[in-house]
């Protein structure tokens, strides 16, 4: 089993080196873009630290889909509920739920590897739910069942809720938007996205640690 | 080029609609996929060895439960063996009674019984589910929620449902830790408004049976099955472990039923490319091996998927037919929004309305669908008085009455003060003489002043940690003078123990009877039979407040 000690030296010795890298390209100008790689680690282990948040994507997540239903890129996605955690003083891991496609069941995964026991899973869709290892698989402490009504914003939100949770605090719920037409107009759309969803589960794979690399440009990489 | 023609096409609300082309390979597809099985059975020393083209080594989780409880072998021998087309035909044969089409329906195979659909078109779909609905009256259930979980409106919503007609009322939470509140104030509401309306709250199964168990809910729905193995798997789950569920139910005195429908399995991208309504017939097989009363179909949260396929709405109105010829309760969907085009919409509603089922939408919304937590209705109470013209104008039973402004208000203001009272005396979160106001009038959510969420979640979490039941709520509102309503609800407690609305399709009038497929069979054998508006029913609904009367003129000036 890796230290975290050691885990984090690692981490932070790859983003100087990449930042480095970055710095000494010519410059260019900023773009909105934030570059995001994620890089598979390893077997995600079950967290210690009382002040982590986990985050479970699903299979697909950055692979076959690089946007949401509604084209939010989901690298900014991952980017805003990173940054509602770091918001409120807590640390996050980043893993991929390779053996459902589930999102009850990928947010029950993360959080039974948080170390605080909160977790969040996202699909690929958009679709996401905060999680406590707790509570029944189909139960949540939040969830936003109607992807097209998120924004980045709402997700940031998450974020910081769910690190509230962690804190053990009880937040006032992330306001739950409500479109009665999102089901006509997006229903058959999720449901051929969430068809390619399925065909990137493992059957019995094990969720996998993702190291997240911040930079200047460049979108979610293909592993 | 741009023709304005087209431009105003492309405006109208219908091409809002997501429609997709057939893609059988992932089971897009309503009906005949070119994967689904052929019908076929044999049997063995009373053993059920092959079903629809698969050996029993074969048989998944899911077909060994319809073979081995689903479909009755002393009949099925002979029913497989009469041709699809002449099954059909019996179903809208006026000759052939409800009772002995039974007896070839219910030893079919999935195969078999989705074949039979498919050489039926609409209109024979529509004649079938007229004689073959279980119980003789139609119904209504409705959905009753809110999007900040607001028990005050939740309160008076019910009580004005329950004066407009419904059965049922059927509530759910935007937050999971709220649903306690949205239960007690639901069964206040619907026992205030009218005694005998069943009520439940849809959730997490365990906490869903929990709610039952304590007597805040009075029913359960929200059982769901699927038709193929891995959607089960994934949510943790078998065709056993949902018949124990169903047994959990059952052993204390509560009613329910499963929901399915179809492409719920395409949706969650395990539909092994079988055809939306094959996948479906098996769900309803399962439904009746696991020995419940009844099945909320009619493809429900999915039917955006069917909606946007080919014949996907015929086969829906399929599918709730199968559920009729095996039996069962059928609730049969028309709860969710469907589509932007009102013309769709209502055409949508019509197999359903016409034919008359169990329970014709389950459930009509009867707040706005900006407050309907699972995600908008198919009607709304904005349609109230279209679908109350609709009952007039088809003469047919919808399930719905017109009431007057006036008793609203009345039972609306009631209902919110006796919740006021329980919360004060049960020690929850204050309920302010400005929130009864409030709720007595308002439309919608946008109409509640605010409440302190936070205090709300965790006087809830303590209100089941201190095992609250609906007896003690039956006392707090005898003690707070309110008799009448406090009856209504030990009523509704004392069904617990008699068990009488355990059977298929029942339901409770306002003097606590049983109306049910037991006791009002559906006995339809062509006109002059079967269901048919009384008198005083017919009454109820042809005097909608908007009709002028000859003595109005008297009294208008210039008329």
């Amino acid at each position: 089993m890796i230290s975290s000690e050691d885990l984090i030296d690692e981490v932070v010795n790859e983003v100087l080196k990449r930042l480095q890298d970055k710095i000494l390209a010519p410059s260019s100008p900023a773009k909105k873009i934030v570059q995001f790689d994620l890089e598979e680690i390893g077997e995600a282990k079950r967290g210690t630290k009382g002040d982590e948040v986990v985050i479970g994507i699903s299979p697909a997540y950055g692979k076959k889909f690089k946007e949401n239903i509604m084209s939010i890129p989901l690298n900014e996605i991952i980017r805003e509920i990173l940054a509602g955690i770091a918001e409120e003083g807590l640390s996050s891991r980043l893993i991929r739920v390779k053996h459902t496609a589930d999102v009850a069941f990928i947010a029950y995964t993360a959080a039974k590897l948080s170390g605080s026991g909160i977790g969040i899973g996202i699909q690929s869709r958009g679709t996401i739910v905060i999680h406590q290892k707790d509570l029944q698989p189909l139960n949540n402490l939040e969830l936003f069942p109607q992807c097209p009504v998120l924004n980045l914003d709402t997700y940031r939100g998450i974020g910081k809720n769910a690190a509230r949770y962690a804190k053990g605090e009880s937040p006032t719920p992330v306001t739950v938007q409500n479109d009665q037409m999102a089901r006509p107009k997006f229903q058959a759309k999720a449901a051929v996205m969430h068809n390619f969803e399925t065909g990137y589960v493992t059957s019995g794979a094990k969720p996998v640690e993702l190291r997240g690399l911040f930079g200047r440009e460049g979108k979610i990489n293909d592993k | 080029m741009k023709s304005k023609r087209f431009q105003a096409l492309a405006e109208r609300p219908v091409n809002k609609d997501g429609f997709v082309a057939e893609w059988p390979e992932v089971g897009l597809i309503a009906i005949g996929s070119p994967n689904d099985p052929r019908p076929s059975i044999k049997i063995a020393s009373g053993k059920i060895v092959e079903m629809d083209g698969k050996q029993r080594e074969e048989f998944d989780l899911i077909d060994r439960f319809i073979a081995d409880y689903g479909i009755d072998l002393d009949i099925a021998g002979k029913a497989m063996a009469i041709e699809s087309v002449e099954i059909a035909r019996m179903l809208v044969d006026i000759n052939v009674s409800r009772e002995k089409v039974l007896k070839v329906t219910k030893g079919l195979t999935p195969a078999k019984i989705v074949d039979v659909i498919e050489k039926m078109n609409i209109l024979e779909i529509m004649m079938a589910m007229q004689k073959m609905r279980a119980r003789k009256r139609p119904g209504n259930q409705c959905h009753v929620t809110n999007v900040r979980d607001n028990p005050v409106l939740i309160a008076a919503d019910a009580a004005e449902g329950a004066l407009r007609g419904f059965d049922e009322q059927e509530t759910t939470v935007g937050i999971t830790r709220y649903a306690p509140f949205n239960a007690l104030a639901l069964l206040i509401g619907a026992q205030t408004g009218r005694g005998g309306v069943l009520t439940q709250c849809a959730l997490e199964e365990s906490f869903e049976l929990t709610l039952g168990m304590r007597g805040l809910t009075t029913y359960a729905e929200t059982i769901s099955v699927y038709g193929t193995e891995q959607v089960f798997v994934d949510g943790d789950d078998t065709p056993w472990s949902k018949a124990f569920l169903a047994s959990a139910y059952a052993s204390r005195g509560l009613k329910m039923r499963f929901t399915s429908g179809t492409g719920s399995e395409v949706q969650m991208g395990y539909a092994e490319g079988k055809s939306m309504l094959y996948l479906e017939a098996k769900c309803i097989l399962i439904a009746k091996a696991a020995g419940v009363q009844g099945l909320q179909n009619g493809s429900i949260s999915c039917i955006g998927v069917p909606g946007a396929v080919p014949t996907g709405i015929r086969v829906v109105a399929g599918e709730n037919l199968i559920t009729m010829m095996l039996d069962l309760e059928v609730a049969s969907g028309n709860d969710q929004t469907f589509s932007h085009s009102d013309i769709r919409r209502t055409a949508r509603l019509m197999p359903q309305l016409l034919a008359g089922t169990d329970l014709i939408l389950s459930g009509y919304s009867a707040v706005p669908n900006y407050d309907n937590m699972f995600a908008g209705s198919n009607f709304d109470i904005e349609d109230v008085d279209d679908y109350l013209v609709l009952q007039r104008d088809l003469m047919v039973e919808g399930g719905l009455r017109p009431v007057t402004e006036e008793e609203t208000i009345t039972v609306r203001n009631k209902a919110a003060k006796i919740l006021q009272a329980v919360f004060k005396k049960l020690g929850l979160p204050t309920v302010t003489d400005e929130e009864v106001e409030a709720a007595t009038l308002a439309h919608g959510s946008r109409d509640m002043p605010a409440r302190d969420v936070n205090e709300d979640i965790k006087a809830a979490t303590e209100m089941m940690q201190k095992r609250i039941t609906g007896l003690d709520v039956a006392r707090v509102i005898a003690e707070s003078g309110y008799t009448d309503v406090a009856v209504n609800i030990l009523n509704m407690l004392k069904q617990r123990i008699a068990g009488d609305y355990l059977h298929t399709s029942a339901v409770l009038d306002k003097s606590f009877n049983i109306d049910s497929a037991v006791n009002n069979p559906n006995d339809y054998a062509g006109p002059g039979t079967g269901y048919r508006l009384s008198p005083e029913r017919w009454k109820e609904i042809k005097e909608i407040f908007q009709a002028l009367k000859p003595e109005s003129f008297n009294t208008r000036e210039g008329a």
